[in-house]
């Protein structure tokens, strides 16, 4: 009993108005602007005035043509990236927490994309992807290959940025994995050993004992998937046309226009449908979720 | 985790998005050219002789103005020379020149600091469509009654006026839009200016025969503004056909998908796809590096602004009087011209605290003194829109091409002078019509629903 009631004394000793700075910062910088967010979407706004318009900003939106397309660009890309982070992470992962020479050295190098601006990994991957004298294109073509237009081919731009986004995420999923892998109780790894090689300690242990992680890389490179804006405006600005818009994008450009309320609606579209997807896979990974 | 706290952590996960489109970004994909790079060399001398000034501030008490002005160097180069100039006469008047962001980023500080009242006490910003979004008669000094309007050409003063209002005056030059073709091509293939669409279709058979690429596309990066210009540069046709095109435009009665004359522009788009006129990797190639491609040979035609004869002027000056300029070709030979593209003006916000100063000044502007002012320190990329101001004898041969058609009558401005509405989508419904991906009809529907949104957004009747 004692051992319950010392921590629970000693919240008690704070009375309870320390939590109005926190609250006072999360209202002012958060819940009202957040609130008014959802009542500027239902106005036409044009910074001189806003006029109550009911749910037109939201027929609008969702009437868009260009909508329809950016949602689909958005999941495509947002499976794409999630999936491709899982499957090049955890076996890096493992190979980078066996005992291998160098180990600390590959580690950064893989981690060290994470560290550069989004932006800046935009702009060189842009340069470098140029149809006839980016040095991707070069090397694949001195080497006797037809590299394609990776960023002007409507058909290959999206997929091109979604590459990008993988190899700048990668690193943050392995380093996930990596804990998750430590966290796994070295006798599983013994036993591993007995029973056979590496197949059995990547099938057996690893990839059953580590679904924590997996559903955390998972969930997080999915939300950020969905979210996506930075690479694709720096990369492609949703182009050639419309062919890698995605919903991000398609809002900015709202915004830019200086539809104000009409952008706003469509981050409220944005805000439920990520909520929408985002929360039922999350219950699904928490009653999966492992105790060690 | 337990199911409260992941609740929790998913909401502040989900929440960001609502900020993260808030904040960030910054490219200028404005429709009108946002970065207009003129380093020419002119001669520094900025002081010129007395300027015909309407008030008597001289010797008055010290008056400082602030000036708002885009960041490019064309424009800081112009309104500096101005402010310079001015003070020379007026020692008691100091200017300082506060430069901005150009492109969309530019319209949402100026819309912003009008809306909180802090604009600067004059400056600098777009005329025609873009000025009406700032509701002109709240935020800006009427100066319809000044005396200095007299001295503007009347053709200018519709595009910044609102309710018989007028508030600016023109600051710079006016602008052809149309094609830029390289004339050594043009004489080596013994090709001659094209006056019709058809004659324009059998230049380009030959210059691709020739292997030279007939049209140059400019897609790259944030320069796919650049994409509009068959669309926009076409409206002297449209109004040829349609004479009350852009008063039923504005009021919801006529639309590009329906109207022949109106869609062409985008059928000329998808025809150059089609056809191959497109230089290789047109998609990614960038506003500079299409100036190159015409001035070395490389390409025939540029659908563009004439503002980019002073940027190849500075990047390829040998090659500059190589190049010239005509409208985009219509139907009939008979009608060809081009549309013009009127210079932006210098504003006074309500809220100045020297209006009497800045009319001044703004008088100034618009005088003959004002225009050399100008000349002498960029060089003139059209004409000016003041009664008496001449352009020099060392004009690029483009200007003068359209000098040619604005001399005998053949030149009108584009729709966004004339009407209030444009859609914002138009450079990526063009990116997408020329690159193959959309028919005309599909790109003019989505546009003619772009243009519907504004028109709410404007408030505009019958919308």
């Amino acid at each position: 009993m004692t051992k319950q009631a010392q921590p629970h004394m000693l919240l008690r000793t704070y009375p309870g108005w320390f939590y109005l700075p926190a609250a006072l910062v999360f209202g002012v910088f958060f819940l009202v602007p957040t609130a008014l967010a959802f009542y500027f979407s239902l106005t036409r706004w044009t910074l001189f005035d806003a006029t109550f318009i009911g749910l037109d900003n939201y027929t609008d939106f969702v009437g868009d043509s260009q909508l329809v397309s950016g949602l689909r660009n958005t999941i495509i890309y947002a499976i794409i990236t999630s999936g491709l982070k899982v499957v090049i992470s955890l076996p890096l992962a493992m190979l980078l927490t066996s005992s291998i020479r160098l180990k600390a050295l590959f580690r950064s190098i893989i981690f060290f994309p994470v560290l550069v601006s989004t932006v800046a990994v935009g702009i060189t991957f842009a340069t470098l992807l140029r149809p006839s004298t980016g040095l991707i294109n070069t090397v694949l073509g001195s080497i006797g290959l037809q590299p394609p237009d990776w960023l002007g081919n409507p058909n290959l731009a999206l997929y091109s940025v979604a590459l990008v986004d993988v190899w700048k995420g990668v690193g943050i999923a392995m380093v996930i994995f990596i804990a998750g892998i430590l966290s796994i109780p070295p006798d599983y790894f013994e036993a591993a050993r007995l029973e056979g090689g590496t197949w059995v300690k990547f099938r057996h242990v690893i990839l059953p004992l580590s679904r924590n992680a997996t559903f955390t890389v998972i969930l997080l490179s999915f939300i950020g998937g969905l979210r996506t804006f930075d690479l694709i405006w720096t990369m492609t600005h949703g182009g050639p046309g419309f062919a890698s818009d995605v919903l991000t994008s398609v809002i900015f450009k709202q915004y830019q226009a200086g539809f104000y309320g009409l952008s706003t609606a469509g981050n409220v579209v944005l805000f439920i449908l990520v909520t929408i997807i985002v929360y039922p896979l999350m219950r699904f990974f928490n009653r999966l979720e492992l105790e060690l | 985790m337990s199911k409260r706290t992941s609740l929790l952590l998913a909401l502040v996960i989900l929440m960001l998005p609502l900020l993260a489109a808030c904040g960030a970004a910054s490219a200028p994909t404005s429709v009108s050219p946002a970065a207009t790079t003129t380093t020419a060399a002119a001669p520094a001398a900025a002081t010129t002789a007395a300027a015909p000034t309407t008030a008597t501030t001289s010797g008055g008490a010290a008056v400082t103005l602030t000036y708002l002005a885009d960041d490019s160097q064309n424009t800081q180069d112009t309104t500096k020379a101005l402010a310079a100039a001015y003070m020379a006469q007026h020692p008691n008047v100091t200017i300082n020149v506060e430069a901005r962001p150009g492109g969309t980023e530019g319209d949402n500080i100026v819309k912003t600091r009008l809306a909180t009242g802090e604009m600067t006490d004059i400056f600098f910003y777009n005329s025609g469509s873009l000025l009406q979004a700032l509701h002109p008669t709240d935020t800006l000094v009427d100066l319809s009654k000044e005396p200095f309007i007299a001295n503007i050409v009347d053709t200018f003063l519709p595009t910044v006026s609102q309710n018989g209002q007028i508030f600016g005056v023109p600051t710079g030059t006016a602008l052809g839009g149309g094609i830029l073709y390289n004339k050594k091509i043009y004489q080596q293939l013994g090709l001659s200016v094209p006056k019709t669409w058809a004659e324009f279709e059998a230049n380009n058979e030959k210059i691709k025969a020739a292997g030279i690429a007939p049209v140059i596309a400019t897609y790259g990066g944030t320069d796919t503004w650049t994409s509009q210009l068959f669309v926009l540069a076409d409206y002297y046709n449209v109004q040829k056909a349609n004479p009350t095109f852009a008063a039923d435009y504005t009021a919801n009665k006529v639309k590009y998908a329906t109207n022949p004359a109106a869609i062409a522009g985008f059928n000329y788009l998808q025809e150059g796809n089609q056809k191959g006129w497109y230089q290789k990797d047109y998609a990614t190639t960038t506003f500079e590096q299409g100036l190159q491609l015409l001035a070395d040979g490389k390409g025939a035609h540029y659908p563009m602004l004439s503002f980019a004869l002073s940027t190849i002027a500075t990047n390829s000056p040998a090659a500059v009087n190589d190049i010239g300029f005509f409208g985009v070709p219509g139907t009939d030979a008979a009608t060809s011209g081009a549309t013009i593209w009127m210079p932006a003006a210098t504003y006074i916000p309500k809220t100045s605290k020297h209006i009497a100063e800045a009319k001044d000044f703004l008088a100034f502007i618009a005088s003959v003194a004002g225009a050399d002012t100008i000349t002498a320190k960029v060089p003139p990329g059209g004409p000016y829109l003041i009664k008496g101001a001449k352009l020099p004898d060392t004009v690029l041969p483009g200007v003068k091409d359209i000098a040619a058609y604005i001399d005998s009558g053949k030149s009108g401005p584009a729709l966004e002078f004339l009407s209030p509405v444009k859609g914002p989508t138009l450079e990526q419904l063009c990116v997408a019509v020329g690159s193959g991906q959309m028919t005309p009809q599909q790109a003019a529907e989505n546009y003619d629903k772009d243009v519907e949104k504004a028109a709410k957004q404007l408030g505009l009747p019958g919308w």
